[in-house]
């Protein structure tokens, strides 16, 4: 009786067999590698808004606080985004002709609201409060970056789940004192080691409890 | 057999096709876009008349209604560098940064008009705004503003503070900084 396979299909089997190890592996590494990567987390990416507005010109050059326009950010769990009155209390005697404004003032006009286009958008199952943040001694420049140097907006971190870990298992090295909270590129002084420790007792910030899955999730 | 094997393949095929999205729930993030209403916000603004169930319905007092402690004034000093000093600049002479870009000036605080005008004169202007400046009764609640009108009384007060009565450490400071 013959040999039904060739010599060859030793090699083949041996091929396939490894190969399918291989590319399995290999999809994993390019799959774990992909979604951390900025492709999926969208860091460093502007999204097209209604109106170019410059954090740059108004945070780095006029020095406005971000609690001007983001008025929620102590007391609610949106930071919220500015009312079109909020844009023209300037805009209405500076600027007032630019074309680059004008969808702010047809949108004060006809009551329609500015379309802005999320920058920060976590997933609906995730509960994340600014309030909390704000009070507990983590600065705006901790997650939103170098905002006062960006023409447009853009995620400076990814905000993955991992990334939020990575800074409730150990908070310390991210916190200052409240009053420092909305600084932008503070210098922490010489004994904030000392600073950050006592921050923990003094802010009630249970360290014990913020890994525990209710705490981002309900 | 075949029934029961084409039974487990539907179902299959059924639940592959549910899809639970819980990235995206069937509700709104703060501010997102609604098609359910005519302006495309799912932020409802309340009907005219509204009375919040905390709302403090009692008249507006005509002098500050709090006393001035250092709180008070850290807090009205706080709201006032956010929400006042783009245009009034942090010391109060109306030469704040917006106003270097071309806002029309206010006036300074430091102005005998001002310096007379009453407390509840200052909260009205924050609350209704005055001449270009717009009303900031959306931005600064009624605590706030009477913070604000503490802090603008310290700084009228600070312009013409009798060196006399600075504590020894400003005053030596002051000396100090006079003398050289």
């Amino acid at each position: 009786m013959p040999q039904i396979f060739h010599r060859s299909a030793n090699g083949i089997a041996r091929f396939v067999l490894w190969g399918a190890q291989v590319a399995f592996l290999l999809v994993i590494l390019v799959w774990t590698g992909l979604v951390r990567s900025e492709f999926f987390t969208e860091v460093a990416r502007a999204p097209r808004q209604p109106v170019p507005f410059s954090h740059r010109h108004h945070v780095g050059e006029l020095g406005i606080d971000c609690r001007y326009c983001h008025g929620g950010v102590e007391t609610s769990a949106s930071a919220g985004l500015p009312a079109t009155e909020v844009c023209m209390t300037c805009h209405s005697q500076i600027w007032t002709n630019a074309d680059m404004l004008a969808p702010v003032r047809e949108s004060l006009a006809s009551g329609e609201p500015l379309r802005w286009q999320r920058v920060h958008g976590l997933p609906d199952f995730v509960y994340f409060n600014h309030a909390i943040h704000i009070h507990k001694g983590v600065a705006c420049e901790t997650c939103h970056g170098d905002v006062d140097d960006m023409p447009l907006m853009m995620r400076a971190h990814s905000l993955t789940m991992g990334w939020c870990l990575s800074c409730h298992r150990d908070p310390e090295p991210n916190l200052r004192p409240p009053a420092e909270v909305f600084a932008m590129h503070w210098k922490p002084p010489e004994d904030i080691e000392r600073v950050r420790k006592s921050l923990i007792d003094v802010l009630g910030i249970d360290t014990a409890t913020m890994t525990d899955c209710y705490v981002c999730h309900r | 057999m075949t029934g029961r094997r084409l039974a487990l393949v539907l179902l299959v095929a059924a639940l592959a096709g549910c899809d639970q999205k819980m990235a995206d729930q069937p509700r709104y993030d703060p501010l997102e876009a609604s098609s359910e209403f005519p302006d495309g916000m799912s932020a409802r603004t309340p009907v005219a008349g509204t009375v919040a169930r905390d709302a403090d319905l009692s008249a507006t007092p005509t002098a500050m209604p709090f006393p001035v402690t250092m709180k008070l004034l850290q807090r009205g000093r706080e709201r006032f560098d956010i929400f006042c000093a783009p245009c009034h600049s942090v010391a109060g002479d109306g030469d704040g940064i917006v106003v270097e870009r071309g806002f029309p000036a206010p006036p300074t605080y430091h102005q005998p008009a001002l310096r007379a005008a009453s407390d509840r004169h200052i909260y009205d202007v924050i609350t209704d705004g005055y001449g270009a400046m717009y009303s900031y009764a959306a931005r600064v609640p009624p605590a706030d503003r009477w913070a604000i009108v503490a802090y603008v009384r310290a700084l009228q007060y600070a312009r013409n503070a009798p060196v006399a009565e600075l504590p020894a450490q400003l005053r030596a400071r002051l000396d100090g900084e006079a003398g050289g």
